[in-house]
C-alpha cells in the first residue's frame, strides 16, 4: 500500500514537472519580451525575438532526450568497443578480433542471418495472405482482430505460451504440449523440440512470426484497399484469373508497403533477445547477437568492451535500413 | 466512361459477382478459419490451463479439460481408533480421506510398489491375513483378525477417473505468494509516467517541426527518422555507466523509477515525434494561420487548437508506448533493480520460468495476469492502434 502512495506521488511529480517546464518557459518568454503596453516598434521586435526562441523551447526537451539516450550512446559504444572490460584501457580492435574468433559469436551471426531471412519473409507472406483473404469475407474484421492480438502480448508472455505448446513428456505418457500431442496423434514419437539444434531455431522463430503477422496484415490490408478498383476491373475484362490478378496487378501496386513491413520486422528481429533468453538462453545452438550481448554485459563478468563491440555489430547491420528509411521519408516530404 | 459499351460493363459486374459467389469462397472461409484457429489456440491453451486444477493440468492436455482424466492419487483410511469388532474380526470402514465424490475409482493398491494392483471392488490381501476392499465410489473396508494399531490410518493408492475441475486457486497463489501482485503495481508505476511524459514532450516537438519557422528543420526530421531504427542495445552500456556516475555523485542507487521513466521517454521519442508530426503537419493550414492573424502566439495555438485536434494521434501513440513499456523486459532488467519493490511483471515471469519451470499452473496463471492488461487495452482501443500504425507507415 505504501508503495502505491509513493508511486502515485512520484508519478504526479514527474508528469507535473514536465507540464511545468512548458508552461513556465513560455511564461518567462512572455515576461522577457512583453508585447502589451510597449511602443509599436518594440512590440514588433519582441514578437520576432520570442518567435525565434520559442521553437527551441518546444524542441529543447526532445532534443535533449534524443541526444542523451540515442545519439551519444552510439558514439560512446564505438569508443567503449575499443577499450577493455572496464572501459578504461585502450585495446584497439582486440575486442573485434576476439569476436570473430569466438565460436559463440559465429554461431550467433549465422543464427541471426537465419532469423533475418525467415522471420520477415514469413510474417509478410502470412500477413499478405490473411489480408487478401479476410478482405473478402463478412467476418473478416473479427478474424483480423484475433490474428492481430499477439501484437499486444509481451515477448516473455508469448514465450511462456509457446513453451507450453512445445512442452515435452516422455514417450508413453499423455502429452500436455499441443505440438507433441499432434505428433503422437499422427503416429510420431514425441521430441524435446527445444533441445534439437536447427529445429529449435525454427520453433523460436515461429513465436516472432506469430507476433508480427498481425502487424504485416494490418498494413498490407490497408494498402490493398487503397488500390483503385478500376485496375482490377480492367484485368477481369482482359480475362485474368484470381491468382494472376493477385500477383500481376495487386502485388506490384503495394510494393512500397511490403518494403515498409519487411524492413520494420527486419529491425525488430535484430533487436529481439527476450524470446531466446526465455526459451533456451542461447543453449542448444540458438544464440543470437542481442542475447549474446546481454550475456557479456552482465554474466560474462560485465565486460563492457566486448558487450559494446557486439552492440556496434548490431548497429552496423541496421545502418542500411536507416539510410533507406531517411531517403524514403525525404521523398515523401518532397511529395507534399 | 461513355466509350465502354454497356454490355461490356455488365460483364465486369457479372464476373466480379461470380468471384464473390463461386465455390472458391468456401475455401476462403475455411482457410481463414484455419489461420484464426492457428493464431488463437496457443493463447487459448494458456488461458484454459490457468483455470485448471494443477494435478489435472500436469497429466492431460488443455484440450481435454472438459473430459475426465485418469489421476493417480493417495488417500488414507480412518485412524485405527475408529475400528469396530464384529464376529472376532476388526473392521475399519468409511470413505477415503479427501476423496472427491465426483470422481470414480478404477484401481487401487496398498503399497507404493503396486499402486494399481487391484480393480475397484475386488479384495486385496494385505499383511497378517487382513484384507482391503475399495469400491468405485470411494468407500473402503479393511478387515483383520488382529486389531489395527498406530495413530494414523493406512495409506491407499488409487487411480481415479477425475471429473474436470476448474479453480481460481492458481491465480490466488500467484497473486499472493509468487509476488505477481506486487509486480503488477511495479509495472504500473513504470508504465504510466513513461507513457505520459514522452507524449507531452513529443507533441511540442512535433508541432515545432511541423509549423514553426526554424533553421535546420529538415535535418532534425531526418535525424528523428534515422533514430527510429537505432537498436536499444547500443544505449545500454553508455547509459548504465552514466547512471552509475550520477547515482554515485548523489550517493543514491543508479537504479530508480525516475531513471527508467527517462530511459523509456528517450527510447519512445523518435516514434512519438514521427507519428505526431505526420499527423500535426497534415492539419489544415487555414486554422493555424487564422489563429496567428488573430494574434495568438505558437504556445496558445498549440495548447488551444493543436492538442485538442490531435487527440486521435495522441491516443494511438499512447497505446503504442503503453504496450511497449508494459511488455518491455530489457530496459527494466538494466535500469531497475530486482528488489521486491521494483521487479516488473516481465522480469518476474522470467524468474518464474527459471525457478518454477515445470509448474505450469503457476506459469500459465502468471503469464495471463501479465498479458491481461495489454489485451484489454488492445481490444478496447484497437481502432486507434491501427490508425497509428497506418500513419506511421502507409502514405
Amino acid at each position: 500500500m505504501e508503495q502505491l502512495y509513493y508511486s502515485l506521488l512520484v508519478m504526479l511529480l514527474g508528469v507535473l514537472g514536465c507540464v511545468f517546464y512548458f508552461f513556465g518557459s513560455n511564461w518567462l518568454l512572455i515576461i522577457m519580451f512583453p508585447i502589451n503596453h510597449v511602443s509599436n516598434e518594440k512590440m514588433a521586435k519582441n514578437i520576432r525575438r520570442a518567435a525565434a526562441i520559442r521553437p527551441w523551447l518546444f524542441l529543447g526537451p526532445a532534443l535533449f532526450f534524443l541526444g542523451l539516450y540515442l545519439v551519444y550512446p552510439v558514439f560512446d559504444s564505438v569508443y567503449l568497443s575499443l577499450h577493455g572490460r572496464n572501459g578504461e584501457d585502450f585495446v584497439g580492435l582486440a575486442n573485434y578480433q576476439w569476436l570473430f574468433n569466438d565460436n559463440e559469436f559465429i554461431e550467433s551471426l549465422i543464427n541471426n542471418v537465419m532469423w533475418l531471412l525467415i522471420v520477415p519473409a514469413l510474417s509478410t507472406f502470412f500477413g499478405l495472405i490473411i489480408a487478401a483473404l479476410t478482405d473478402r469475407i463478412r467476418w473478416g474484421n473479427i478474424a483480423k482482430s484475433l490474428i492481430f492480438m499477439p501484437m499486444a502480448i509481451s515477448f516473455i508472455g508469448a514465450s511462456i505460451i509457446w513453451k507450453f505448446v512445445y512442452d515435452y513428456r516422455a514417450e508413453g505418457s499423455d502429452q500436455i504440449g499441443l505440438l507433441n500431442a499432434l505428433v503422437v496423434y499422427f503416429g510420431g514419437t514425441p521430441q524435446a523440440w527445444i533441445t534439437i539444434p536447427f529445429w529449435n531455431d525454427i520453433l523460436l522463430m515461429v513465436i516472432l512470426i506469430w507476433i508480427q503477422t498481425g502487424f504485416a496484415m494490418v498494413i498490407l490490408s490497408a494498402a490493398l484497399r487503397g488500390i483503385p478498383e478500376e485496375t482490377v476491373e480492367a484485368a477481369v475484362l482482359d480475362g485474368a484469373n484470381g491468382i494472376q490478378i493477385f500477383f500481376k496487378i495487386l502485388i506490384p501496386q503495394i510494393w512500397g508497403s511490403i518494403a515498409v513491413v519487411w524492413t520494420t520486422i527486419t529491425i525488430l528481429v535484430l533487436k529481439v533477445f527476450d524470446i531466446v533468453l526465455a526459451m533456451t538462453n542461447g543453449q542448444w545452438d540458438t544464440q543470437v547477437l542481442a542475447n549474446m550481448m546481454f550475456d557479456w554485459m552482465f554474466r560474462g563478468g560485465g565486460d563492457f568492451g566486448r558487450g559494446a563491440a557486439i552492440a556496434v555489430i548490431i548497429m552496423i547491420a541496421v545502418i542500411p535500413v536507416m539510410v533507406w528509411n531517411v531517403r524514403q521519408a525525404n521523398a515523401q516530404m518532397e511529395g507534399r | 466512361m461513355q466509350s465502354i459499351p454497356s454490355n461490356k460493363s455488365n460483364r465486369v459486374m457479372m464476373s466480379l459477382k461470380q468471384m464473390r459467389r463461386s465455390p472458391l469462397m468456401l475455401v476462403v472461409h475455411l482457410s481463414v478459419l484455419f489461420l484464426v484457429l492457428l493464431w488463437t489456440f496457443p493463447t487459448a491453451g494458456l488461458l484454459i490451463s490457468s483455470f485448471r486444477d494443477k494435478d489435472q493440468l500436469a497429466v492431460s492436455g488443455w484440450w481435454e479439460a472438459l473430459s475426465s482424466s485418469e489421476q493417480n492419487l493417495i488417500g488414507r483410511t480412518d485412524a485405527p481408533d475408529q475400528q469396530v469388532l464384529v464376529d472376532g474380526q476388526y473392521i475399519l470402514a468409511g470413505e477415503i480421506e479427501d476423496f472427491n465424490p465426483k470422481d470414480e475409482i478404477l484401481r487401487f493398491g496398498w503399497t507404493s510398489q503396486e499402486p494399481e494392483a487391484y480393480l475397484a471392488g475386488s479384495i486385496a490381501k494385505m499383511r497378517n491375513g487382513s484384507t482391503l476392499t475399495v469400491a468405485g465410489d470411494g468407500h473402503y473396508s479393511m478387515v483383520s483378525p488382529m486389531p489395527f494399531t498406530g495413530s494414523r490410518g493406512n495409506r491407499i493408492f488409487y487411480t481415479a477417473l477425475a471429473s474436470p475441475k476448474f479453480t481460481l486457486d492458481n491465480y490466488d497463489e500467484v497473486l499472493h505468494s509468487e509476488g505477481i501482485g506486487q509486480s503488477f503495481i511495479n509495472s504500473l508505476t513504470v508504465t504510466i509516467p513513461a507513457t505520459i511524459i514522452p507524449i507531452l514532450i513529443a507533441a511540442f516537438a512535433a508541432y515545432a517541426l511541423s509549423w514553426m519557422r526554424l533553421p535546420g528543420r529538415g535535418i532534425l526530421i531526418a535525424l528523428v527518422v534515422g533514430l527510429l531504427v537505432v537498436p536499444l542495445q547500443m544505449s545500454l552500456i553508455p547509459l548504465l555507466q552514466l547512471y552509475n556516475t550520477i547515482g554515485g555523485y548523489f550517493g543514491v542507487s543508479a537504479k530508480s523509477y525516475l531513471g527508467i521513466w527517462l530511459a523509456h521517454t528517450g527510447f519512445g521519442l523518435p516514434l512519438a515525434i514521427y507519428l505526431l508530426r505526420n499527423y500535426i503537419s497534415g492539419l489544415p493550414k487555414e486554422i493555424i494561420e487564422s489563429a496567428r492573424v488573430d494574434g495568438a502566439n505558437d504556445f496558445d495555438i498549440f495548447v488551444k487548437i493543436i492538442l485538442p485536434l490531435s487527440f486521435p494521434a495522441l491516443a494511438s501513440f499512447a497505446i503504442f508506448q503503453f504496450l511497449w513499456v508494459w511488455n518491455d523486459l530489457l530496459v527494466a532488467t538494466v535500469f531497475l533493480g530486482n528488489g521486491e519493490h521494483e521487479l516488473v511483471l516481465t522480469g518476474r515471469l522470467r524468474e518464474l520460468l527459471g525457478s518454477r519451470g515445470g509448474n505450469w499452473e503457476i506459469l500459465t496463471a502468471s503469464a495471463f495476469v501479465s498479458i491481461a492488461v495489454p489485451l484489454t487495452v488492445f481490444f478496447t482501443l484497437q481502432r486507434y492502434l491501427v490508425r497509428g500504425l497506418l500513419t506511421g507507415s502507409v502514405k
